[in-house]
């Protein structure tokens, strides 16, 4: 499945520095879907470099980081449980305190 | 001599006595100012009713005096904004929390807008040391002083210290220097200061004066604790956040939108928490945010066009991309302001931002003892060492970007995180100094280790006695401390 990926706020120093990631993540054997909670655990194995800690909590993102799903917040969508489909957009930003 | 220093440190004694008196001054004005203010917005809404029709009565019907028709005219040709938003704007009050990257263009826009009413509070002063940092790299804290004939050249164009804070304010309060500012803009607007820290002590009281609070703050204890306060007064929050190339806004508790805490019930770890002052920042990004923030509270204050409440704006410079995503609404579970939230404001009052967070309410860095002082050594104590010729090999571990800004003559750039692959070149590299000095190999190379504050540099040693480098020290409060305490040429960032 084409699914275009995207990290800010910091999150990219996590995947040496590339924001915008084009990937095609193949469905395992028995798999008929691809989740969120499934898309997470692929990113980390396939995508993230160093530091997963900063990247994931548990099975789910760590706290500070909002998910979204073409625009829009994942929470929105079902969280771990929203299914993605052909060309998503799945968004990764940590949130920023400086000003 | 001696009598020129008693009269050097009469003299300012005298200064800090006259900047007292002139302070004290100025906030009894700002207090009859806001008294005189009540007073007329009394009797105006007291005598609009038999008001006498004057001559010329043209601006008067709609409230506007002629000076205010002339000044916001271009504000009253908006169909869309037009008499009816301006009015709106005069009668409402703003609070901007922070003067600095953010709230310094914020600031600028509001007053020129012709809020009624607009507060600033910080507890920062305006610091000389700023003042000598200038024209170093764009790594420099936003809240660097930029000289004001810097300003007109167009040099260092972007910091927050060019918008609002000139030399003239000098160890003044940055509230001072950021009202006179605004004041110069506007003069009909009443700029009210507050010059202390925002606490959970004084929140409730300062923030209930106002009808909308902007959040240009820079750190992450006192984002919760603005948004809870906001939470418990009914306020909307304006919020703006910039770090590096990339700026985020919203606006929280409005119109059924989320609160902070909804988006973000639980702190992120520290680790994660990178401040301006250590990740660098463009400064004109919080430019763009902090003009963007004073356009959503001036939507907000007049009740023009859709606020952005419940969506997101995502700013990334590099890219020059911006997204705006939908937010998830107000939580149910919401701590602060969920359906079964019993958030107070006694329970505000006693919250500890701080531990909640594990990070401190100013933005100040972090200071590490992890070594026993024989495992250390101070920037003074190191230029003796240099002086003397002593043999030894100075290891500086910040990143490399950091050390293309200035490094110590002769010290080897070895980045922490690649310290454990360097081993070898570190071993290496005090066998050549010892041939060099004509020591006898395993006898003696001393190994120091710096980095910009000395927090990295204890990490460095720790790791390399471990390692078996167990001859390391590091120097105690790096390069700063260098730049403080040894050569005051030595440029700080
Ligand atoms: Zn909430």
């Amino acid at each position: 499945m084409q699914l275009t990926l995207e990290f800010g706020g910091g999150l990219e120093l996590l995947c040496q520095s590339v924001k915008i990631h084009n990937v095609d993540v193949v469905l395992q054997a028995g798999e008929t879907k691809l989740t969120m909670r499934v898309l997470l655990s692929w990113i980390r194995t396939n995508v993230i470099k160093e530091r997963p800690e900063m990247f994931m909590k548990g099975d789910s993102v760590r706290p500070g980081v909002l998910v979204l799903v073409n625009d829009c917040d994942w929470e929105l969508s079902g969280q771990l449980d929203t299914t993605l489909e052909e060309k998503d957009v799945v968004v990764f930003i940590s949130t920023l305190h400086g000003g | 001599m001696e009598s020129n220093g008693g009269e050097a440190s009469r003299l300012l004694r005298e200064i800090d006595t006259l900047k007292a008196a002139k302070s004290d001054i100025e906030h009894r004005i700002s207090i009859l100012q806001s008294q005189l203010g009540e007073i007329v917005d009394k009797e105006e809404t007291l005598s609009s009713s038999c008001s006498p029709v004057p001559i010329n009565d043209s601006g008067v019907r709609n409230g506007l005096s002629p000076e205010m028709i002339y000044r916001y005219s271009r504000h009253l040709l908006l169909p869309s904004f037009g008499v009816q938003g301006q009015s709106k704007l005069l009668k409402s009050s703003i609070l901007v929390v922070g003067a600095g990257g953010l709230g310094s263009p914020a600031l600028l826009y509001l007053s020129a807008c012709g809020i009624g009413r607009l507060g600033i509070v910080d507890h920062d002063i305006v610091e000389l040391n700023n003042l000598h940092q200038q024209s170093k790299a764009s790594m420099n804290r936003i809240d660097l002083i930029i000289q004001s004939d810097k300003l007109i050249s167009g040099l260092n164009y972007g910091f927050d210290a060019l918008i609002i804070h000139t030399e003239a304010y000098i160890s003044q309060s940055k509230v001072t220097s950021a009202a006179a500012a605004c004041r110069a803009i506007n003069s009909t607007v009443q700029i009210v200061e507050h010059k202390e820290a925002l606490r959970t002590s004084n929140a409730l009281e300062i923030m209930n004066e106002y009808d909308i609070v902007v959040d240009a703050t820079d750190n992450l204890p006192s984002r919760y604790m603005i948004s809870d306060c906001c939470v418990v007064l009914g306020k909307p929050l304006v919020s703006g956040a910039a770090l590096g190339l990339e700026g985020q806004l919203t606006v929280y508790n409005h119109n059924g939108g989320p609160c902070y805490r909804c988006l973000f019930p639980t702190p992120p770890p520290t680790s994660a928490c990178q401040r301006c002052s250590d990740s660098g920042v463009l400064g004109v990004v919080p430019g763009v945010i902090g003009c963007l923030q004073a356009l959503e509270a001036i939507k907000i204050a007049s009740a023009a066009g859709e606020p952005l409440s419940g969506r997101m704006l995502l700013f990334d410079a590099l890219s020059a991309r911006i997204r705006v995503v939908k937010l998830r609404g107000r939580s149910l579970q919401c701590e602060a302001c969920g359906e079964n939230a019993a958030f107070t404001k006694q329970l505000f009052r006693e919250f500890d931002y701080e531990k909640f967070t594990e990070s401190p309410l100013s933005a100040s860095p972090l200071k590490l003892n992890l070594l026993p002082r024989s495992a250390r050594i101070s920037s003074k104590e190191y230029k003796e060492k240099v002086v003397n010729g002593e043999a030894h090999v100075l290891v500086d571990v910040r990143p490399e970007h950091h050390f293309k800004i200035v490094s110590l003559p002769k010290s080897l750039n070895i980045p922490l995180s690649s310290l454990e692959g360097k081993l070898l070149e570190i071993s290496s590299a005090l066998k050549g100094e010892e041939q060099r000095s004509g020591l006898v190999s395993g006898s003696g190379a001393s190994l120091y280790v710096v980095c910009r504050r000395g927090n990295d540099s204890q990490r460095a040693v720790q790791y390399l006695h471990k390692m078996g480098l167990t001859s390391a020290q590091d120097v105690i409060g790096g390069l700063e401390s260098w730049a403080h305490d040894v050569d005051p040429n030595f440029p700080t960032y």
